[in-house]
């Protein structure tokens, strides 16, 4: 990081804390699929420009909270609260919380066939600039910037015809998501394991497009069930979930000993 | 014999006839009279009433207008062999002229040997009641012949316009393919403006000799008033293929049948279909393919819409012969309805008397995908936006694999500006 960068991240936390800008603060939160408590009383506060691992064992509610957060269906929120860039996230449908600035990479991008992905990747950008109050981009603006990002994340333009992650494999429509995160531009990105199933190269193209899409104003948080992502993608913080709440918060240096001592002694002593 | 029958034998009378299609004309008109109109407890037109189409009044067969210019603008820009019909009637001033296309009237001697060789004899009239109205109401008919050997260099484009009102208009398609002869034809069935109620009547016949390789288009693009009944039947001989392609919006009256022969081993047919009735629109497709011979291929996928009152009807049949072994057949059908007034019948049969076959079918009715809905939502596209977007994914799949570029960039835009959305096809093809 250049030293003028540097200063200026380091007074933009610093005003942050001052004033205490949060970007995301979730406040005692339970929820529930179906019939199943998930999450029960979680609490999480996000600054802006800030990286936040969500690890945890099997089943823990990782992926529920991305689920909650991003407002499918089915995943019904019974208490507490969810503040995102000063609103009530709750409140928001699905679409109008993206348009607010957040962004979750699916664990399984869903295939759409017959639905063309450049269209796709359009409609989402317009339906963002649109919400901003920007004007939308020209078929060929449009095209020039998605072939461009296609690059950042080796990403054949081939893929930019065909159907929705239509027969992508499986690091194919991961880098697909981290496209769709380039051309929207998120201030908050939520990646649910976006590390399962890549193998190593997959994995460094997913990694380093986060990390150049790091900047002050701009979190992560990575829900991941492995150590070896969080060499790539360097946390501020990582956090374990387990049975529906965070019970241990630590460093970048606690992912490592949750690699080496797994998850029991914590599960075990959580209250 | 009803009256309708009987008004439409008057009718027949009216038509300028081809001197030496009389006998055969008259033959149809017999058994026209003859057979029985179908009713609800007719299994073939369970859900298609005949009511509308008994209460409209033919006075007359259409006459020849001039094109209209809108019409004239809005048909697919192809470089083609391009035949235009209005009302029924041949329109030369709008058509272009080939060696391997001639209308019956005009047919000479070889020709009319060929016509009365195949004409007639591909459909089977006595279990096809609309097909014998269509013989005996024959004036003129367009002979499509393709030499052995020989390929098309133009597709062949034939465009049938109706206008006026309350008009009859009768339709009669004979395409020959001699051995390893290959051919494109589309034939484009539209509306043209000021027309009201009529009755189309379009029958379609098909030779293809051994290793002979055609694909054939039917678009049924009409208005919504329009009354049609039309059919496909078509003979495979050794080794032919067909690469067919259907497509209906809805209107008052659509019923098309496809009737597929699989009469030489080795002969493959591909066939797909989207239907799209909306409003109070109906739409009902009868295929039947036969496997008469060993070691034949038919695949047939069909996908509707089905849109507010609408009504669409499926019925696709695979007839398997014992001798026709090693057959490999597959037949999909799925059905999408947008809204809780939409009805659609399907009816996916198939029939099996060989031992050694490899079949599938199978037919699904669903609403739009939930996850897929969700995924699209997560990325800022409002739920309507989303769900034009899947309503319309679910055909374009099809419309994907249309060959004929000009047909699929003609087709792509309109039918998605009836989903409501303006797709750009800067984006879509570049």
């Amino acid at each position: 990081m250049l030293a003028q960068q540097k200063l200026k991240f380091e007074f933009t936390v610093l005003e942050n804390y001052r004033t205490k800008k949060f970007m995301l603060r979730i406040t005692d939160l339970f929820a529930r699929v179906e019939e199943k408590e998930i999450i029960k009383g979680l609490n999480l506060t996000i600054n802006p420009g800030e990286v936040h691992a969500i690890m945890g064992p099997n089943g823990a509610g990782k992926s529920t909270l991305g689920n909650v957060l991003s407002g499918r269906d089915g995943y019904q929120v019974t208490g507490g609260s969810v503040m995102f860039n000063g609103k009530d996230l709750l409140e928001l449908e699905i679409e109008e919380r993206a348009r607010e600035g957040l962004f979750l990479a699916f664990q399984y991008p869903v295939e759409i066939p017959g639905v063309s992905n450049m269209e796709f990747l359009k409609a989402a950008v317009d339906a963002k600039r649109k919400h901003a109050e920007q004007p939308e981009l020209s078929a060929v603006e449009f095209m020039k910037l998605a072939r461009e990002t296609s690059k950042r994340v080796s990403l054949d333009q081939a893929f930019l015809k065909r159907g929705v992650n239509e027969g992508f494999s499986g690091g194919e429509k991961k880098r697909n998501e981290i496209m769709q995160m380039m051309l929207l531009e998120p201030s908050l990105c939520i990646l649910d394991e976006t590390d399962s199933g890549l193998d190593i190269d997959a994995l460094q193209v997913v990694a380093n497009g986060v990390n150049a899409m790091r900047s002050p104003e701009r979190s992560f948080i990575v829900v991941t069930h492995y150590q070896r992502l969080l060499d790539y993608i360097v946390p501020d913080y990582v956090h374990v979930l387990a049975n529906g709440r965070i019970v241990k918060t630590g460093g970048k240096e606690l992912a490592l000993e949750l690699e080496e001592k797994g998850y029991g002694w914590l599960e075990t002593g959580a209250v | 014999m009803t009256d309708f029958q009987q008004q439409a034998i008057l009718l027949a009378a009216q038509q300028q006839p081809v001197s030496w299609l009389q006998d055969f004309r008259a033959r149809a008109a017999n058994d026209w009279l003859a057979q029985t109109w179908p009713t609800r407890k007719t299994e073939h037109w369970k859900y298609t009433p005949l009511q509308g189409l008994q209460k409209t009044l033919l006075p007359a067969f259409g006459q020849s207008t001039e094109l209209d210019e809108a019409v004239n603008s809005d048909l697919i820009p192809l470089d083609a062999i391009r035949l235009v019909f209005i009302n029924g009637v041949f329109s030369a001033e709008n058509s272009t002229q080939a060696e391997c296309v001639v209308r019956f009237s005009e047919a000479n001697n070889e020709q009319q040997l060929l016509i009365e060789k195949y004409l007639g004899k591909i459909v089977q009239g006595e279990r096809h009641l609309f097909a014998t109205l269509n013989n005996a109401w024959l004036g003129d008919g367009v002979l499509l012949h393709v030499p052995r050997a020989q390929h098309l260099e133009k597709p062949v484009y034939l465009v049938h316009v109706a206008t006026g009102e309350e008009v009859a208009a009768n339709q009669r398609l004979l395409i020959v393919l001699e051995e390893n002869a290959q051919a494109e034809v589309i034939e484009h069935y539209i509306t043209g403006n000021n027309a009201s109620s009529g009755f189309v009547n379009a029958l379609t016949e098909i030779q293809l000799a051994d290793g002979a390789d055609l694909h054939h288009y039917r678009l049924n693009m009409e208005a919504e008033h329009a009354q049609h009944i039309g059919a496909v039947h078509v003979d495979l001989q050794r080794n032919a293929r067909l690469r067919g392609f259907a497509l209906a919006l809805g209107a008052k009256l659509m019923r098309i049948d496809y009737q597929m022969n699989h009469r030489g081993p080795g002969a493959e047919l591909d066939l797909q279909g989207v239907y799209l009735p909306r409003n109070q629109q109906l739409v009902d497709y009868h295929t039947n393919i036969c496997h008469w011979v060993p070691h034949c291929t038919s695949n047939e996928v069909f996908r509707g819409i089905v849109s507010d009152s609408a009504q669409a009807i499926f019925n696709g049949r695979i007839y398997i012969h014992k001798d026709a072994q090693k057959t490999l057949a597959e037949l999909s059908n799925k059905n999408l309805l947008t809204s809780n007034k939409a009805e659609v019948n399907t009816k996916p049969e198939l029939e099996i008397y060989a031992d050694d076959v490899k079949c599938a079918h199978g037919a699904t009715i669903s609403q739009l995908n939930e996850n897929a809905r969700y995924y699209l939502r997560s990325r800022g596209l409002s739920r309507a936006e989303a769900d034009v977007m899947l309503s319309f994914g679910f055909i374009n799949e099809l419309l994907e694999q249309i060959a004929q570029s000009a047909v699929h960039d003609y087709l792509q835009p309109r039918l998605a500006r009836l989903f409501g959305r303006e797709l750009s096809l800067e984006l879509a093809n570049d």
